[in-house]
């Protein structure tokens, strides 16, 4: 069995700036994924409930009508929309979930912003008989009640959490709280590629299914691999789920879309990679990377139409591919995403999640300016039933 | 003498040290500067000394509330360094340690950040989401400067992190007494004892007991097994609870202190 410690850090960033308490705990989950991951029974068990359970593989649609009306690259859509629970959420949430039951851990908690992971990792307790308490900032509840009505159905219960700018940031100050109060029987089930090690690269390693089953997707309805995959960006799980699998192919332009909000020059927005002023190398949940944040280190309020991507730091992984030159980061603000909501539910009948909107929005932008015979992947991370109230105020 | 050397002298002439905890710029600038001066006039042996944080993730309702207040006040990590300098002009010797978390540090600079707080007068940092294994450019930041880089360990640290912790934290080891975030307990952890024998099988260094410590009952039975006594969040709510809350701070230090 291989049980050779994870690298700590991507580059410089990551590692786990936390309380000594959750030290023990952090090296105890490690220890455990290691096992976890070089046992077949595991790497069955979980492959078997994503076949059975999520519906995977889901499927890559050609985007036929997109791609006439814009008249450049033919893009396709990963449907993680089509997973079980409506969105990539439940990857990690089933894979960590089973870690949870493997470690003895009874107690499940989570954070939440969209609400997508909450009623993943809900859905994956309710599955495997564990409990579970999900945080989410009483903004976000207001934002997104189905979700909230949708974990309570699962039997989940749903703390508010009325601290801060009561979002996710927030959520995740009182989860890892409650970590730090109760770690003898509970596992902290994080939702995104960030947070101290080894989150960003488990999350990743449960997430990357789908870039694995998209690259022989792609082969086998184009013959060839993509130019360009085009994912949005909130904490990064899903981008990192599929770019991981290509960050090999130099062939194949990673882009992550970040939420530009109102615009990157009016300062409300969650794009931390796009204003060095405001967005820059600090150390938020556990891990070093970039943080939006004002001149004295604290954290800046962030502002987002989708509360997925309304998050003041960035999986480290994904700084360190921006470092590299590895991966492009751009953004796409609450009208470009609105927009490309109602184009893709016009043209491909697909109403997708007001997260995954924005890497529609970028496929928008970017395919005309790209020979017709490219290839553009976007992943559709999520399905967008959740957001029906908040389009409706403001398109109705 | 260093900085960090006050430290150490005040653990050896006072048994049980007690050090409390207040959040500088709470409930304004002003009144915590008094609220320091007041504990120390009431024989504080060391004081801590809060940084406010906008995400203060290990601590409880009472210490996040004061931190949020004082931020809206427009506290910030330059004014703590001149608050430090302020209450050393005004006569007060006992040691001071900033409390913060590692982010408003990085931002103000580590390096400029040690420089500045060792000048103000400051003996030592403790940084709560800051664990040795990723402190080392901090640590040797104030080994220059003399400061004390205090880390903490926590009732579920195994043997090999508590001699590694106690062996690279300086001036004192700061023990967390149950696993938990700041705020007030009723009763104190029934396995305190046992956590603080396991620490000092392996370190002759002071160890210093904070975290959910609240009554004088509490403090006096921390105080018969560590060397050291910290409180936050009783005092944060004492001075909360009143109109004069200078006074309000003495009489708490000093029922603490008997």
């Amino acid at each position: 069995m291989t049980t050779q410690p994870l690298p700590k850090k991507f580059g410089p960033y990551g590692g786990q700036f936390v309380p000594e308490t959750l030290m023990p705990a952090l090296a105890e989950l490690e220890a455990a994924y290691l096992q976890a991951r070089s046992d077949p029974a595991f790497q069955a068990e979980l492959d078997n409930l994503l076949q059975t359970y999520v519906g995977r593989p889901t499927p890559l649609t050609f985007a036929r009508r997109l791609t006439e009306k814009l008249g450049g690259a033919q893009i396709y859509l990963k449907r993680e929309d089509l997973a079980h629970s409506g969105a990539h959420k439940i990857n990690n949430a089933l894979g960590q979930a089973l870690l949870a039951k493997r470690m003895g851990k009874r107690r499940i908690i989570a954070e939440t912003g969209a609400g997508q992971h909450g009623v993943a990792t809900a859905t994956a307790c309710a599955l495997l008989g564990l409990e579970c308490v999900v945080y989410m900032g009483t903004v976000d509840m207001a934002r997104q009640a189905p979700n909230v009505f949708r974990m309570r159905l699962l039997g989940t219960e749903v703390r508010g959490v009325e601290s801060g700018s009561k979002t996710l940031k927030d959520a995740i100050n009182e989860a890892i709280r409650d970590w730090v109060t109760n770690v003898g029987d509970t596992y902290y089930l994080l939702g995104s590629a960030l947070g101290p090690h080894p989150y960003p690269t488990m999350v990743r390693d449960f997430q990357s299914v789908i870039g694995r089953e998209t690259r022989q997707q792609i082969l086998d309805a184009a013959g060839s691999l993509p130019d360009s995959i085009v994912a949005c960006v909130g904490g990064g799980s899903n981008a990192i789920g599929i770019f991981h699998e290509f960050v090999g192919d130099e062939g194949v332009d990673l882009i992550g879309v970040e939420a530009g909000g109102e615009g990157i020059a009016s300062g409300k927005h969650a794009a931390r990679f796009a204003d060095p002023q405001i967005g820059r190398p600090g150390v938020l949940h556990g891990c070093y990377t970039y943080v939006m944040q004002d001149a004295d280190g604290q954290i800046a309020l962030t502002h987002s139409i989708s509360a997925g991507l309304d998050y003041a730091a960035v999986g480290p992984e994904h700084t360190h591919l921006r470092e590299l030159e590895r991966a492009y980061y751009t953004s796409a603000t609450d009208e470009e995403a609105l927009a490309a909501f109602q184009t893709l539910c016009e043209l491909e009948g697909i109403i997708p999640a007001l997260e995954s909107a924005h890497a529609v929005a970028e496929a928008i932008k970017r395919a005309p300016t790209l020979p017709k015979e490219q290839i553009l992947i976007v992943n559709l991370s999520g399905r967008g039933d959740k957001d029906l109230d908040t389009v409706i105020s403001v398109i109705a | 003498m260093k900085p960090i050397d006050k430290i150490t002298q005040t653990f050896e002439q006072n048994k049980p040290a007690f050090m409390p905890y207040f959040t500088l710029g709470y409930p304004d600038y002003e009144t915590s500067l008094a609220v320091v001066q007041a504990c120390a006039a009431a024989g504080a042996d060391m004081m801590e000394l809060g940084i406010p944080f906008s995400d203060p993730l290990a601590d409880g309702p009472t210490i996040q509330h004061s931190t949020q207040v004082a931020l809206q006040g427009g506290m910030t990590v330059e004014r703590c360094v001149t608050a430090v300098s302020t209450l050393r002009a005004s006569g007060i010797t006992i040691p001071f340690l900033l409390m913060g978390y590692i982010n408003p540090l990085l931002a103000y600079g580590l390096a400029r950040f040690v420089q500045d707080a060792a000048q103000a007068g400051a003996n030592g940092l403790i940084i709560p989401d800051l664990p040795p294994d990723e402190a080392g450019e901090l640590e040797a930041l104030c080994a220059e400067q003399g400061l004390a880089l205090v880390y903490l360990l926590s009732p579920n640290s195994f043997e090999e992190r508590i001699k590694m912790v106690t062996r690279r934290s300086t001036g004192f080891t700061y023990l967390v007494s149950v696993t938990g975030i700041t705020g007030a307990r009723t009763e104190l952890s029934q396995a305190l004892g046992g956590f603080i024998r396991r620490v000092r099988a392996v370190s002759q260094r002071p160890l210093a007991v904070g975290f959910g410590i609240s009554t004088p009952q509490q403090a006096q039975a921390v105080g018969e097994l560590a060397d050291g006594v910290i409180i936050g969040s009783a005092l944060v709510k004492a001075v909360d609870a009143a109109k004069d809350k200078p006074t309000a701070a003495a009489t708490f230090v000093a029922s603490m202190k008997k």
